[in-house]
């Protein structure tokens, strides 16, 4: 019994190589059939690597702000319905972060946030900027370093002194090149000393640079500056990461107890959990990858029609050659292999140049932007299955109409 | 070898249907070949031939009647049954020569073994196309391309691939109606040989002169058999290229 399966077996390797031929003899056209795949699937592994690296990049940025980082803000300040966004509100007094302190045991380091901005004035250079009132455990909680100097002490937090670390962007434009540790500065007008240099972070959530700043005492920015005994915000880091919900819990019915809210109060503060923002963050920038790759699989179908209309016009081309291979015993399951493999290789060869293409436009990307494409083997797999799919699916139709032919007719034809 | 002849059509009948119009382009054919024959059907244009022809291999289904090859009914097989027994059993020469055009000699020889089952080794396919074009006495030409190859040549071509893949019929519908009267004769001469060989042959012409060198010659008009006549000397197309040889020595050989 020859089930179609035999045949295809015994001769799929000598069709492979007519089909190779009938490719070779055409390459132009070869080439220019094989374009609109070779495009579809460079867009989809660049646009699946600039997704990857654009996801890498955020979450670098959240996992940036510190390990185990809760925040908590002040609530909204509305006025006519217009808020004035997070922090703006004044809920949030020193007392509060005490209670925390002292009965959510999770919380091993707190950071109390003030923050303005100010004309920061050195050697006669003016500079505005962001002035953050913070604890010495801020740079614990933030897991960042200093590269010169020192950070300030709970005594200086205590006798509000007038000390800064600064941000490396803004010490290089307050004082270039040199060295700012020890030099003075002027904040509204107050003297302060510079003790400590951050390490370079680059632009955080938001795009703003974190760079740009004071860290001041945050008890010499309330006193000094902004003479306001509320707060912006607290930063807090919780033991360990298992812990982090039930310390927010703690925290939000303490804080409501304090604020004397009722059950049908909504909360005038707000907790941001670093692990929801990054879990937030990811699943946007997965739905962002989702529809780049889904766009630029739309190419591929485009692609694949176009090699449809060509493996098309080929059979049409080549009924005289079909006619005779037919006749001379060509079994229709042969000639429907034969036109098969031509797609597949066509859509094959096409998915191999547009992996290259793809690969370098992604170098491009990353070349230009201030992120690096990745690109990873799954997508060029990926890439790699679908024009296969394609090659099988948009070359089945015209295979079939090649084996179908008339033998008698196709002899015939001019 | 068994006494049951090569071909037995029973009332074979084709009809086309284009249209209102239906053709009777073969009307009840009954008739026997037997194996080693060398047969020449002969008629007008129109005559129902090539359609006779086509379905005697397998190339076309008959509408009516059977057809037994080897003691084996047509009727009802399907497409790849019926590849598998033109591949297997069935040479057939055509009257364009019909080769694949950019493709060489030896490579069109090769073909049918392309699609034998079981499959044909690489070598053992080779090895068989250069014994092919050897026999038609082409050894020489095995790399040429059909564009570069004379009409009879071409045909020599076809008929080695006709005869690769050993088949017990060849078939050839006016294998000689684009080819001149010296190359015919050469085309028939080869014929001859193979028949002696023992293989069976079935052709076509319109010409007299052709037929004569068969050995049965079947007359059709309007798809049924005229005549049925047995020729009890066929000419021999090796004398008469000797005599052409005598007569004009100088004349170039194709
Ligand atoms: N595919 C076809 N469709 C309709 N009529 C056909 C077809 N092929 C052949 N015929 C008709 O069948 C008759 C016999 O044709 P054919 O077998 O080619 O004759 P011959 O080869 O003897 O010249 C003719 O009348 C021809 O017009
Ligand atoms: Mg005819």
């Amino acid at each position: 019994m020859l089930t179609t399966l035999h045949v295809f077996l015994l001769q799929s390797w000598q069709t492979g190589f007519i089909a190779l031929r009938a490719l070779r003899r055409n390459r132009l056209r070869s080439c220019l059939t094989a374009l609109g795949i070779i495009i579809g699937v460079a867009a989809v592994v660049a646009m699946v690597a600039v997704g990857n690296g654009a996801q890498a990049s955020i979450t670098a940025q959240v996992s940036a702000l510190g390990e185990n980082l809760l925040t908590v803000f002040a609530g909204s300040k509305r006025s006519g319905g217009v808020s004035a966004g997070q922090g703006s509100a004044s809920t949030i007094t020193l007392a509060d972060v005490k209670a925390i302190q002292r009965e959510v045991t999770d919380v091993v380091a707190v950071s109390p946030e003030i923050s303005t901005s100010a004309q920061a004035i050195a050697n006669s250079r003016n500079w505005s900027t962001t002035i953050a009132g913070e604890s010495p455990e801020y740079l614990q909680i933030r897991d960042w370093k200093l590269t010169r100097g020192s950070m300030f002490t709970e005594r200086e937090v205590r006798s509000a002194a007038k000390v800064a670390v600064i941000g490396s962007k803004t010490a290089l434009e307050l004082f270039g090149p040199l060295n700012p540790v020890g030099q003075g500065v002027r904040i509204k007008n107050i003297p302060f000393v510079i003790i400590g240099l951050l390490e370079s972070k680059g632009a955080g959530m938001g795009g703003q640079n974190q760079d740009d700043r004071l860290i001041i005492p945050y008890t010499t920015a309330m006193k000094r500056l902004t003479g306001d005994r509320y707060l912006r915000s607290v930063n807090l880091q919780i033991r360990d990461a298992g812990r982090m919900t039930i310390a927010q819990d703690q925290i939000t019915g303490l804080l409501r107890q304090r604020h004397r809210l009722t059950a049908g109060d909504s909360d005038d503060f707000n907790i941001f959990n670093q692990k929801d923002i990054a879990e937030t963050v990811s699943s946007v920038t997965g739905i962002v990858k989702l529809l780049l790759g889904a766009i630029s699989s739309l190419s591929l179908v485009v692609g694949g029609i176009g090699i449809m209309n060509i493996m098309l016009v080929s059979v049409t081309e080549r009924t005289r050659e079909i006619g005779i291979r037919i006749a001379v015993g060509a079994q229709p399951a042969a000639i429907r292999l034969q036109f098969l493999i031509e797609a597949i290789t066509l859509s094959l060869l096409g998915g191999l140049a547009g992996v290259l293409l793809g690969i370098i436009a992604a170098r491009l990307v990353g070349a230009v932007s201030n992120f690096q494409p990745i690109v990873t083997l799954d997508s060029i797999a990926l890439a790699f299955g679908v024009s296969f799919a394609i090659g099988v699916f948009f070359g089945y139709y015209p295979a079939r109409k090649a084996a179908a032919l008339n033998p008698i007719e196709a002899l015939r034809y001019e | 070898m068994s006494s049951t002849p090569l071909i037995q059509l029973r009332q074979l009948a084709k009809t086309y249907q284009t249209g209102d119009v239906t053709v009777h382009a073969v009307r009840g054919v009954t008739l026997d070949i037997a194996r080693g024959e060398f047969v020449a059907f002969m008629g007008t244009s129109g005559s129902g031939k090539s359609t006779l022809m086509n379905t005697l291999g397998c190339l076309d289904q008959p509408t009516g009647g059977d057809y037994l090859l080897d003691g084996a009914g047509m009727a009802g097989r399907n497409r790849q049954q019926l590849a598998v027994l033109r591949n297997r059993k069935i040479g057939f020469v055509f009257q364009s020569f019909n080769l694949l055009a950019r493709t060489s000699a030896l490579e069109n020889v090769e073909l049918p073994m392309l699609y034998a089952v079981p499959v044909i080794s690489r070598p053992e396919r080779r090895q068989r196309a250069i014994a092919a074009l050897a026999k038609v006495g082409l050894a020489q030409r095995q790399d040429h391309h059909p564009s570069q190859l004379s009409g009879g040549q071409q045909q020599r071509v076809a008929i080695a691939r006709a005869l690769v893949n050993r088949p017990e019929l060849l078939l050839a519908d006016e294998p000689t109606g684009n080819l001149d009267s010296r190359t015919s004769i050469e085309i028939m001469a080869l014929f001859q040989e193979l028949n002696a060989s023992g293989i069976t042959i079935v052709m076509v012409t319109h010409e007299l002169d052709i037929a004569a060198y068969c050995q049965r010659v079947i007359v059709l008009r309007d798809g049924a058999v005229l005549s049925d006549t047995i020729n009890d000397q066929p000419r021999s197309a090796l004398a008469e290229i000797r005599r052409l040889n005598d007569l004009a020595p100088a004349a170039t050989r194709s």
